[in-house]
C-alpha cells in the first residue's frame, strides 16, 4: 500500500506544479486493491488515476474506469472524480493548453469558423443536469455473455453541464440546407492510421434542437481530462458514445455519415424490442440512441444480512428524456409492488432519487425495483438480449435475510 | 485584424477580471499510471505481446467472458476483427499464434 508520507510528498509537489501549469501526476502507479464484480471472470483492480478517486479499472490503454456502484448512494449527483471513464482508441490527448484549443465548424455552412475556448465561454451558457452512461453499461450480466467491456453498472453517471447549446454555434456557422448530419471528432485518435478515427454523427434536426450541447463545465467546475476536457458533447438522454470528449472538430454534411462507429458500430436491432433471441444475429440494425428505463436500489447489496423490522430502500432512475413517472418496489419477488417516493425533480434527463421505508419479516427477500417513464414504458421483468450487449435494463434484483 | 484586436483587449478584460479563467488558460498536463494487467505466460506469449499491445492493455483480453463458447472461435473472431476492422498489421503466422495463445490460456 501507499505509505501515507509518500502520498503527501506527490500531493506536495503536484501543488507546486501548478503555479506553472496544472499538472495531473499519478500519485502511485499501481492498483490499491481489487473488487469483483457479482459475475464470471469479475475480478478488477481499483486503481488511482490523477484527479479521480479510487476507480474499477476495466482496461489500462486506452483507460476504461468505472464508479464504484456505492458512490451512487450518496445522491443525485456523480461527484467528477468518481465519473466513469471511456476511451476506445489509445492515442488520447495528454497535454492540453486551453490557451490555444479551437473547436473548428466546417463542412456543408455559409461560414467556417474556428472558435477559441474564450470565444465559447463569452457565448450565452446554459446548463442541464443530464445522466452519461455508456452503451455497454451492465454488459458483464448478459445472458448468454457477449464479448466486449464486461462492465458492471458503474459506467454511467449523472452531472450538472454547463456550456452552450450547439445549435448556437451551428447558426453562428449558417447550416445550409442541403445539410443531413453532423459529425464530431475529438482530439484522441487511433495508434494506427488503418484504424478508424472516433468520429460520431446526430442528425441536423436534433444537432439543431437547443438541448445537443458544447459542454466545458461538469458540476461547477472544469471536465476532467479524462472526461473530455475542455470541451464535450452532451447529448441529453442518448448512449455515451454520441458524447465525443476533446471535441474540436464539428462537420455539417449532406449525407449519412458511414464511419465505423457508426455504420458498423453501436448498431442495435431493428425491431420494437431492439433485441433478439438469445444468441441470434439480428436481420436488420441501426445505430443506438436513446437510454431504455432503468432503476437501481443503492444502499442495499445483493446478499446483506439486515435487521428485521423497517428499513427504508433507496435508489436511483432515469430514462432517454421522458423523465420518470412512477418506482415501485417489491420486497416478495415481484408477486405485489409499492410506489415509491420519489426525490427532488433534476430534469427529464437527470437521475431520479427514489426512497420507500419497507418492513422486512425475519428470513429471506427478493427486493425488485421497478421504473417506468411518462410514456409509459416500464422495465422489463425478463432481461431482453441483443448481440453486443447494450441497453440493459431489466429490472434489478437484491437478495437479502433479515435477523 | 479588427476581429483579433478585439478578441485580445476582450482577453484581457476577461484574465484580468477572473483568476479563474487566468487558471483555465494554462496547459495541462496528465500523466497515465502504469498498466495494472500483464499478458498470462503460456505458448506464444511473445506474438501476442508484440502485436496486441501495439495498441491495447492486456486487460482487454484478461477481461473477456471465459467458457466452452469462448475458445477458439471466439478467440478467431476478436483476432480477425482487429486485423481486418482496426487494420492491425498482424501477419496470418502470427495470427493463427495468436488465436491457439489466446485459446489454451485465456
Amino acid at each position: 500500500m501507499l505509505d501515507r508520507r509518500e502520498m503527501l510528498k506527490r500531493v506536495g509537489s503536484g501543488l507546486a506544479a501548478l503555479g506553472a501549469a496544472t499538472s495531473f501526476d499519478p500519485i502511485k502507479a499501481f492498483a490499491l486493491d481489487s473488487v469483483t464484480l457479482p459475475f464470471d471472470n469479475g475480478e478488477r483492480p481499483l486503481v488511482k488515476y490523477p484527479q479521480k478517486r479510487p476507480m474499477i479499472g476495466l482496461t489500462s490503454r486506452p483507460p476504461q474506469l468505472e464508479t464504484p456502484f456505492a458512490i451512487f448512494n450518496d445522491g443525485a449527483i456523480t461527484p467528477n472524480n468518481a465519473f466513469f471513464v471511456r476511451y476506445h482508441l489509445a492515442d488520447i490527448p495528454l497535454s492540453i493548453d486551453p490557451g490555444i484549443f479551437t473547436l473548428e465548424i466546417k463542412g456543408s455552412v455559409e461560414r467556417p469558423l474556428k472558435l477559441s475556448l474564450k470565444d465559447i465561454r463569452k457565448l450565452p451558457a446554459v446548463e442541464i443536469t443530464a445522466v452519461n452512461q455508456c452503451s455497454g453499461n451492465s454488459r458483464g450480466f448478459f445472458s448468454p455473455r457477449v464479448a466486449g467491456g464486461q462492465l458492471g453498472h458503474g459506467a454511467m453517471g449523472n452531472a450538472r453541464w454547463r456550456g452552450v447549446p450547439l445549435k448556437t454555434v451551428l447558426d453562428k456557422a449558417g447550416v445550409k440546407a442541403s445539410a443531413k448530419q453532423v459529425t464530431f471528432n475529438g482530439l484522441d485518435g487511433p495508434v494506427s492510421d488503418k484504424t478508424p478515427d472516433f468520429v460520431k454523427a446526430l442528425d441536423i434536426d436534433h444537432a439543431r434542437d437547443g438541448e445537443v450541447m458544447l459542454a466545458y463545465g461538469m458540476n461547477g467546475d472544469d471536465l476532467p481530462v479524462l472526461n473530455g476536457f475542455p470541451l464535450r458533447l452532451v447529448v441529453p438522454g442518448y448512449y455515451g458514445t454520441y458524447w465525443v470528449k476533446h471535441l474540436n472538430e464539428i462537420t455539417v454534411i449532406d449525407s449519412v455519415f458511414d464511419g465505423y462507429w457508426m455504420k458498423t458500430a453501436y448498431r442495435i436491432p431493428d425491431n420494437d424490442c431492439n433485441c433478439v433471441d438469445p444468441g441470434t444475429a439480428p436481420k436488420a440494425t441501426i445505430p443506438i440512441n436513446r437510454f431504455t428505463v432503468r432503476s437501481f436500489i443503492t444502499n442495499v447489496t445483493d446478499g446483506a444480512k439486515l435487521k428485521a423490522g423497517t428499513t427504508t430502500l433507496k435508489g436511483i432512475a432515469f430514462d432517454g428524456g421522458k423523465g420518470i413517472k412512477e418506482v415501485a418496489v417489491s420486497i416478495d419477488g415481484g408477486k405485489t409492488w409499492m410506489p415509491a417516493k420519489l426525490g427532488k425533480d433534476l430534469g427529464k434527463y437527470s437521475f431520479r432519487e427514489w426512497k420507500l421505508p419497507v418492513k422486512l419479516a425475519a428470513g429471506p427477500h427478493e427486493i425488485k425495483v421497478r421504473a417506468t417513464n411518462n410514456a409509459g414504458v416500464a422495465q422489463p421483468m425478463e432481461a431482453l438480449w441483443n448481440p453486443a450487449g447494450y441497453l440493459r435494463n431489466v429490472v434489478e434484483t437484491v437478495r437479502v435475510t433479515a435477523t | 485584424m479588427k476581429n483579433m484586436m478585439h478578441a485580445l483587449i476582450t482577453a484581457t478584460a476577461v484574465t484580468v477580471g477572473s483568476g479563474l479563467v487566468t487558471l483555465h488558460a494554462k496547459p495541462v498536463t496528465y500523466v497515465l499510471p502504469d498498466e495494472t494487467a500483464a499478458f498470462k505466460p503460456g505458448p506464444g506469449v511473445e506474438v501476442a505481446q508484440n502485436n496486441c499491445t501495439a495498441c491495447h492493455s492486456a486487460d482487454y483480453i484478461q477481461t473477456q467472458p471465459r467458457g466452452a463458447k469462448f475458445k477458439k472461435d471466439f478467440w478467431q473472431a476478436e483476432v480477425t476483427k482487429m486485423i481486418k476492422v482496426y487494420g492491425a498489421p498482424i501477419d496470418d503466422g502470427d495470427a493463427s499464434k495468436i488465436v491457439d495463445y489466446l485459446t489454451a490460456t485465456y
